[in-house]
């Protein structure tokens, strides 16, 4: 019980000294407005923002699916010849440490400043698929050598390999390459979106530089608490996963 | 030249890290059982793989007459931990071809042999270590084999458990017909001289088999053999034996 009541005590407590500060310090609300303002802009604007957190999470979502089948795909791919391995894991890093933001521009222009939500889900994609990629490849090599060597005894051929116990033994691996891979498409969306900017996508992004730009702090705020509240919603979905499978796999 | 289901001859196996093992020559006659021991890095891991034919030597010959029909027991149960242990033990048929519902059936069967009858839905990390081992060997003789090779199945079991395993093994052994050939490695002299008809040393300096000696008596082992006069008398011989293959006989 006292793991959820604690936290929530917490944050009413964080909530109440933040409301008494702004209002005995007179804080202007363009500064920091108080958690009530923050509170009555979610209320008023709660249809555009569920709108707009439906877009950024349709998003993400479509990142890390492209993103799953992309870098699930190539390390299935490269794990079944050492040579490609060494050839595309450089390639895979340089994409990592690759910043998305500097990236943005060019995958926009390429995307079609028309059709910014697909180079929104193409640079979430980008950054969600180096830890799937990852995972997978070091989950597919995980298996135990001897129920390896197992295989070789019975020869099984390639195919029963990879069904039988490379995947199986990468799961665990993949799942936690997932629940990384989720939280890095949410940060890709919004900051694509940042970068597409001109209200070219309507995600929850948008929202914030557009209430921004009007000075509307709560506004900004309430955008803000919805995109917590969606990367909670996504890391929970993913948890969720991969406790099922989990359960599933020992 | 009498029978032989697996040889080595002059084998050696040549490693870029650590001295080469070999050259190693070893016989196995069908329905034997054979134990190898040895200091640690003596060899007698790869002793077993190139019986199995999961290693090739460097230099020499590793031949079966039992290709397809050797089975390997690792020194852990080495059990998949997403399969129940009817599907660990269906395993070794599913590869070859056999029909699910079968390999389902005899699986069933191998199991109820080593005990596990009631265990067939059980995953690997609900069995106790002895269960696990218990569900290996069942994995092992499910496919009939001719040659069983087993790599310190037992080490890692408590002494009664592996005495209930050897005595087990040895009813397994003596139920089938034909017997099928078993090469047990093992560090316990004590175990080599219960469980086998022959024990061979495996001398950790050169790295050769450096002499094999007959074990007295029948098998499966009458009550109290253990106490008999003989059965200590060779576990002294070995003993003496394994010391003098030991690498701090140089220092």
């Amino acid at each position: 019980m006292s793991r959820i009541l604690a936290p929530a005590l917490l944050v009413i407590l964080l909530l109440a000294v933040w409301e008494a500060a702004c209002r005995l310090l007179e804080v202007p609300v363009y500064f920091l407005p108080p958690p009530s303002a923050i509170a009555a802009a979610l209320v008023n604007r709660a249809p555009i923002l569920a709108a707009s957190a439906l877009q950024t999470f349709r998003m993400a979502l479509e990142a890390l699916a492209v993103a799953t089948v992309l870098g699930g795909g190539t390390a299935l791919a490269v794990s079944l010849n050492r040579s490609a391995e060494h050839a595309v894991r450089p390639l895979a890093v340089a994409l990592q440490v690759t910043p998305v933001v500097a990236i943005a521009p060019l995958v926009l222009i390429w995307a079609g400043l028309d059709h910014a939500d697909r180079a929104v889900i193409a640079l979430a994609a980008a950054v969600a698929f180096f830890p799937l990629f990852s995972g997978v490849l070091t989950g597919l090599k995980s298996a135990d050598p001897d129920l390896e060597r197992l295989f070789d005894l019975y020869g099984a051929t390639r195919l029963q390999r990879l069904l039988r116990l490379r995947i199986p033994a990468a799961l665990p691996f993949a799942l936690e390459g997932l629940r990384v891979a989720s939280g890095l498409a949410v940060i890709g969306a919004v900051v694509a979106e940042f970068v597409s900017g001109s209200g070219a996508t309507q995600g929850l992004a948008w929202r914030l530089l557009e209430s921004g730009n009007r000075l509307r702090t709560a506004d900004m705020l309430a955008a803000l608490v919805c995109l917590m509240v969606m990367g909670l919603a996504l890391s929970g979905l993913v948890g969720l996963i991969e406790r099922r499978v989990r359960a599933h796999l020992s | 030249m009498a029978e032989v289901i697996a040889a080595l001859t002059g084998a050696v196996v040549r490693y870029p890290d650590r001295a080469a093992i070999g050259p190693l020559n070893l016989t196995v006659a069908p329905g034997e059982i054979v134990a190898v021991v040895g200091a640690s890095g003596a060899g007698k891991s790869t002793t077993l793989r190139l019986l199995a034919g999961l290693e090739r030597p460097s230099e020499g010959h590793a031949v079966t007459t039992a290709p397809g029909r050797t089975a390997f027991v690792f020194q852990s149960p080495t059990l998949m931990p997403w399969a129940d242990a009817q599907s660990n033990v269906a395993l070794p048929l599913e590869l070859a071809g056999t029909p699910k519902d079968e390999a389902r059936d005899r699986a069933a069967v191998a199991l109820a042999s080593v005990g596990l009858g009631e265990r067939l839905n059980a995953r690997p990390r609900q069995l106790s270590g002895g269960m696990a081992m218990r569900a290996s060997l069942a994995r092992a003789l499910v496919t009939q084999p001719d040659l069983l090779l087993l790599d310190e199945p037992f080490a890692a079991l408590d002494s009664v458990t592996r005495r209930h395993l050897i005595e087990d093994l040895h009813k397994l052994w003596a139920g089938r017909t034909p017997r099928p050939a078993i090469v047990f490695v093992t560090h316990d002299i004590e175990e080599a001289v219960y469980l086998a008809e022959r024990t061979v040393v495996l001398d950790a300096v050169s790295g050769q088999v450096a002499m094999a000696r007959p074990a007295p008596g029948v098998i499966p082992r009458p009550a109290g053999w253990r106490a008999e006069p003989a059965y200590r008398e060779k576990v002294e011989d070995l003993a003496a034996a394994l010391a003098h293959a030991m690498p701090d006989r140089v220092a």
